[in-house]
């Protein structure tokens, strides 16, 4: 039972830092990007590069790999995004081009296999509650938790989270007073594509880096997001509370292929019963049935 | 005020003659109303004959149309329905199955499981996305891009259908003339079927669903079954595709719910030009033969697909038949301001 407990919570914490970018950026700027699970492979896989190849001390590799991600989110708007703005249909095919392309030629590149593994923060493990867990899972946790209370307390207090939220309530009125909206969305992709990449530093020590994990990524993230409801901050951890327990259950007494059912009759379920997610509001229920 | 010019575009005017009825009063007119219609035709109709030459040749060109199907599957659901399916490997590899399963298992005829199998995929398939039909924009979106994973994901843990090895030893054609025409035959059929289909009342509340779906709900006609047929039709397209597939090469497996698959039809209608029908046609005419030709870069294939599709819709998003339909009927010329 405390060993559901625990590691449920590790699992939610893990969805939490993998999905948390895609729906702040789309919270915001009304931006799907598609391509999240590809820079939350690519900021692990450069990270590697760095330290196996480059042999550069890994904090420095780390961050790096983070400023890359950062640097290639910002890419993808200035280059790409601004020209479609407002059509729907191309964000959502053009992004998803570039995750293919970026996931497709690290592929190439020699992504595969199991040999690509990040180190964790801090060998070892301890007894939590009776139940054995290692530093590194309680790492997801503490940073998991912390990133999103540390974002929420940023948008709240500064002038640049104000600008965030002005700009996701009402584009044309913070045109209006003087906020520069393309900057703010660059600023706002920018930090989802952070947020993947601080993710996979986090998550991939646990396991290894394969491209796979990109098309999962982006899956549990449009999972947490109908799940959650949009532009709800507390539904956004409340939904990865839920889907994290779920598929710790299902991967613990049932087999590890059910997990994507579980996301898909998340799904459904919640549409079915609550369209608009469970904390959403009405504004939302209107755009997506 | 030398150097300020700007581009003037004028109909021709044989395009304005051949709009009204007395178009059939010159052979002229009717010849330039009647020529792309004829070259698509015509064209389609002696692709066989690229099969006498290469053997190789004519198996790229019957992807190729294959491909065309899904595409202009995805464009009728995306482009005229407002339903942007990132998923159309989902119907290509039910069909596919369903193809297997009713030959392997069952025991019919090919020309009774070809049939069966694309109605019968259809049916599985809408059943199966019908709960996320509400579902607008992104979210459908992704929500279909899951559903090809699913399958896969299905298949190998229930070891079913034939488990990860999948189905061998479908039975064929009777003869590769006939292979040939049943498929362009049918792929011609729907193009023009549903171009039709479109321009009737029931096409334009599909459309008008697209545009305005609040609109068509205070006018009392149901959303969600008119989504329903929407989605049928274009699941028809796509189980056909993997249905036919599975017979000319006598085999399928879980690579027919590959990303490829889903990924090569929007890249075909992007290129070819959205919400044309004839576009994804012609787009998957020239990207299936540029695929072959990088065969041997394997999985890069997808990164290259993927690039043009970036390419292509930032650059040049009208695509390549809303552009020749232009030339076709303006003349354009620069002016002095």
């Amino acid at each position: 039972m405390v060993e559901i407990l625990v590691y449920g919570t590790v699992q939610s914490a893990g969805l939490l830092l993998m999905t948390f970018g895609f729906s702040l950026v789309y919270g915001i700027s009304r931006l799907p990007n598609f391509a999240h699970g590809a820079l939350f492979v690519f900021t692990g896989y450069a990270a590697w590069l760095l330290r196996n190849e480059a042999r550069l001390p890994y904090w420095l590799a780390a961050a790096l790999a983070l400023l890359a991600a950062g640097l290639l989110g910002v890419l993808i708007y200035q280059l790409v995004l601004k020209r479609i703005r407002g059509m729907e249909m191309s964000e959502v095919i053009a992004t998803y081009a570039i995750g293919l392309l970026i996931l497709e030629s690290l592929r190439w590149r020699g992504l595969r296999g199991t040999t690509f593994t990040l180190p964790v923060l801090a060998p070892g493990a301890v007894n939590l509650l009776g139940v054995p867990i290692d530093y590194q899972r309680i790492a997801v946790v503490l940073l998991g938790f912390g990133i999103v209370g540390a974002l929420w307390i940023l948008t709240k207090t500064t002038r640049l989270g104000l600008a965030l939220r002005g700009v996701a309530q009402d584009e044309q009125a913070a045109m209006l007073l003087g906020i520069d909206t393309d900057l703010v969305a660059t600023v706002a992709v920018g930090l989802g594509s952070v947020l993947a990449g601080a993710g996979a530093l986090i998550l991939f020590p646990l396991g290894s880096i394969v491209v796979q994990s990109g098309y999962q990524v982006l899956v549990w993230a449009i999972a947490v997001c109908v799940v959650g409801g949009l532009g709800s901050w507390a539904g956004t951890v409340v939904a990865c509370l839920l889907l994290g327990f779920a598929q710790h259950l299902t991967a613990a007494y049932g087999k590890p292929h059910y997990q994507m059912v579980v996301m898909l009759l998340a799904i459904i379920v919640t549409l079915v019963i609550k369209p608009s997610g469970l904390l959403g509001r009405q504004k939302e229920l209107e755009e997506r049935v | 005020m030398s150097g300020i010019r700007r581009r003037k575009r004028i109909d021709r005017g044989i395009k304005v003659r051949s709009e009204s009825i007395y178009v059939l009063t010159s052979l002229r007119e009717i010849g330039y109303l009647a020529a792309p219609r004829v070259l698509l035709v015509g064209g389609l109709l002696a692709l066989p004959l690229a099969r006498q030459g290469s053997p190789y040749a004519g198996k790229v060109a019957l992807s190729a149309l294959i491909v065309a199907l899904l595409a202009i599957s995805f464009d009728f659901l995306a482009n005229f329905a407002g339903l942007v399916c990132l998923g159309g490997a989902f119907f290509y590899g039910v069909g596919g199955y369903a193809a297997a399963f009713l030959n392997e298992e069952l025991g019919l005829p090919c020309y009774l499981a070809l049939p069966l199998a694309a109605v019968l995929g259809a049916l599985i398939c809408t059943l199966a996305i019908w709960p996320c039909l509400p579902l607008r924009g992104i979210y459908f979106a992704v929500v279909t891009l899951m559903y090809p994973l699913l399958a896969t994901r299905l298949i190998e843990a229930f070891d079913v259908l034939g488990g990860t090895e999948g189905y061998m030893g479908i039975i064929g054609f009777p003869s590769e003339t006939l292979e040939a025409y049943v498929l362009i035959v049918l792929v011609l059929a729907g193009l023009f079927g549903l171009r039709r289909f479109l321009a009737e009342d029931p096409g334009l509340v599909i459309r008008a669903v697209k545009d305005n779906d609040q609109a068509v709900k205070a006018a009392g006609i149901g959303v969600t079954w008119c989504r329903t047929k929407t989605l049928f039709i274009a699941s028809l397209f796509g189980c056909f595709a993997g249905a036919y597939y599975a017979h000319l090469y006598g085999a399928v497996g879980i690579s027919a719910f590959a990303l490829d698959l889903s990924l090569l039809p929007i890249a075909a209608t992007v290129v070819g030009g959205s919400g044309t029908l004839v576009g994804p046609l012609v787009g998957s005419l020239l990207l299936v033969p540029l695929g072959e030709l990088l065969r041997e870069f394997g999985g890069l294939r997808t990164a290259v697909y993927a690039a043009i599709l970036t390419v292509v819709i930032v650059l040049r998003s009208e695509g390549l038949i809303p552009f020749l339909a232009r030339k076709y009927a303006q003349r354009e010329t620069w002016v002095e301001l």
